[in-house]
């Protein structure tokens, strides 16, 4: 018992052989899974019936989770910038109070309140209507791939906001004091000078949200569970329609794909760099 | 000038505050509405039938409230016993392969998991496993397991090396030095992590929607079907349940975590 590297291998094993038996055992069932057809014959046969079912709604999985991940950076960069260049600080601790709400509300519930929030009768439109801005013959039900967006967003970017601005507060201030005396502008200080040094944060806060809503089933279902919707409905669908297992691993191994694909470019570009991930 | 700023800045602010506010008014509005169709703007009938529907003695609702409640103290029981002995090993001892390891919990996190969650309930299934409360335990303790771990980790890291040293020293043994000494110390940034499994837990569809079917209905899935079902004032009283641990925890969540702990998570 005076081996402290024995005695710290037996420590972490348990946790270890969980993650083992309960993800990473899965995961390779699952990536086999997609190679193999139900006779037990190693084949592509799934991901030609994935692409052939599915193709548009892999694509449209592709622009939901890219134009979310976008726009969720675009608006946390704009709370960060304003919290952390704000003058005005009792508009600052409002923006800080307001924008944390749904940081930790949880999917599901998201997109119950986007299901009414966002329909045709929804209180979105009649305040619309209500105010004069929309005539009621306008208003449209955003219950598409838009109101996936619109959820995606409205949750997920107090979490990269949270992140950013954290980011932003411990920067050195001297540079953005000095860039202030030359007389630049705060829209430019906030693109050219303290972007560019929180990029680090802003990405792996991005990538995360990309993988999480990647995994998302109960916004696409509930949103709009109809084509063009997400590649996790359409599994959900194979899965308990058909028990078609097949396909339904052949789209998930494509869902790898992409969020690989995201964790590949940052790393590369971590690596090109020259400095640490 | 100040005055003047507070124009557009007024806007902008209300504007931002409609969007964050407006779903979770509508979801209020349906949960105080007894009876509401088009073409009204606001609820025909306010009234609390639902939530005696809801809250009645064994209403589907409080049953599955139990079950969520349940299942997510067996998730912290499980995933505390997993992360504790880890994180202070991943802290204190020096590892091989320390950084691997401290990524391998990262996994449950880094992949997207339905494909993953419709493989465990086809393994479970040929150990009896699906449809049951332990099997909808595992998933969601090893899905918390990260945050369990890097905090544990963290909240180790961040107690005192010098304290611990003291108590061996007057002639305490390692494992009564770490239980009253360390494990005391390091308790904050646990129960810190406690409370983001069990909220994990309590949030958690997907894993159940495949893994618990059919007999573990929980919260969410209840919320769901009554919500797919059309049912949207018990989708809203059950989603107001379902907020208030959540949001409490968002405005409290600095209390818990304090910053010398946050600063070593994952480090």
């Amino acid at each position: 018992m005076h081996n402290p590297r024995l005695i710290g291998f037996l420590l972490v094993a348990p946790a270890l052989v969980a993650v083992g038996a309960l993800f990473v055992y899965p995961l390779g069932f699952s990536v086999a899974s997609a190679f193999t057809s139900k006779e037990g014959v190693a084949t592509l046969g799934n991901f030609y019936r994935a692409f052939e079912l599915y193709s548009v709604d892999i694509a449209f999985t592709l622009v939901i989770v890219g134009v979310s991940t976008l726009i969720c950076g675009a608006f946390a960069i704009a709370i960060g910038g304003y919290l952390t260049l704000g003058e005005n600080p009792r508009a600052v601790a409002i923006l800080k109070w307001l924008y944390r709400w749904p940081l930790f509300i949880p999917f599901i519930v998201a997109a119950q309140c986007m299901r009414t929030f966002v329909a045709k009768n929804g209180l979105m439109n009649n305040t619309l209507v209500a105010t004069g801005i929309l005539e009621p013959i306008q208003t449209t039900s955003l219950l598409d791939w838009r109101g996936i967006v619109i959820t995606f967003v409205w949750k997920q970017t107090p979490f990269v906001a949270l992140l950013v601005a954290g980011a932003m507060a411990s920067l050195d201030r001297s540079t953005i004091e000095a860039a202030r005396n030359l007389g630049a502008g705060r829209l430019r200080i906030l693109i050219e000078i303290v972007t560019p040094q929180v990029l680090p944060t802003l990405v792996v806060a991005l990538i995360l949200s990309f993988v999480t809503m990647m995994s998302v089933l109960s916004v696409p279902i509930m949103i709009s569970g109809e084509s063009p919707t997400m590649m996790t409905v359409d599994m959900a669908f194979r899965i308990n329609a058909y028990g078609d297992y097949g396909t339904a691993n052949a789209l998930g191994v494509l869902s790898y794909l992409m969020t690989g694909a995201v964790a590949w470019i940052y790393l590369r570009r971590g690596m090109r760099e020259g400095g640490r991930p | 000038m100040s005055a003047i700023g507070w124009i557009p800045r007024g806007i902008i602010l209300g504007l931002f505050a409609f969007a964050i506010f407006g779903p979770l008014a509508n979801l209020a509005l349906w949960a105080a509405a007894e009876q509401w169709y088009f073409p009204f703007k606001l609820p025909v009938v306010y009234g609390l039938k639902f939530w005696y529907q809801v809250f009645k003695p064994s209403s589907d609702a409080l049953k599955s409230l139990g079950t969520s409640v349940v299942i997510a103290l067996l998730t912290v029981a499980v995933s505390l016993a997993l992360a504790i002995p880890a994180g202070y090993a991943l802290a204190r001892l020096s590892l091989p392969f320390r950084g691997l390891i401290m990524l391998a919990f990262l996994l449950p996190q880094a992949f997207p998991s339905v494909a993953v969650y419709i493989n465990v309930a086809r393994i479970f299934y040929s150990f009896g496993l699906n449809g049951t409360t332990m099997g909808v335990v595992l998933v969601h303790a090893v899905h918390g397991l990260v945050f369990a771990v890097w905090i544990a980790a963290a909240a180790f890291a961040a107690v005192d090396r010098d304290l611990e040293l003291a108590a061996r020293n007057i002639g305490a043994g390692a494992l009564r030095a770490f239980f009253t000494v360390t494990l005391p110390l390091a308790a904050p940034g646990i129960v810190a992590s406690a409370i983001f499994v069990f909220l994990e837990s309590l949030d958690e569809f997907t894993g159940t929607f495949f893994v618990g079917v059919p007999d573990v209905t929980t919260l969410p899935l209840l919320m769901f079907t009554a919500s797919v079902a059309g049912n949207y004032q018990i989708a809203a009283i059950t989603a107001l349940i379902l907020l208030i641990p959540s949001v409490g925890f968002m405005l409290f969540v600095e209390r818990f975590l304090k910053a010398d702990v946050l600063s070593k998570v994952g480090a």
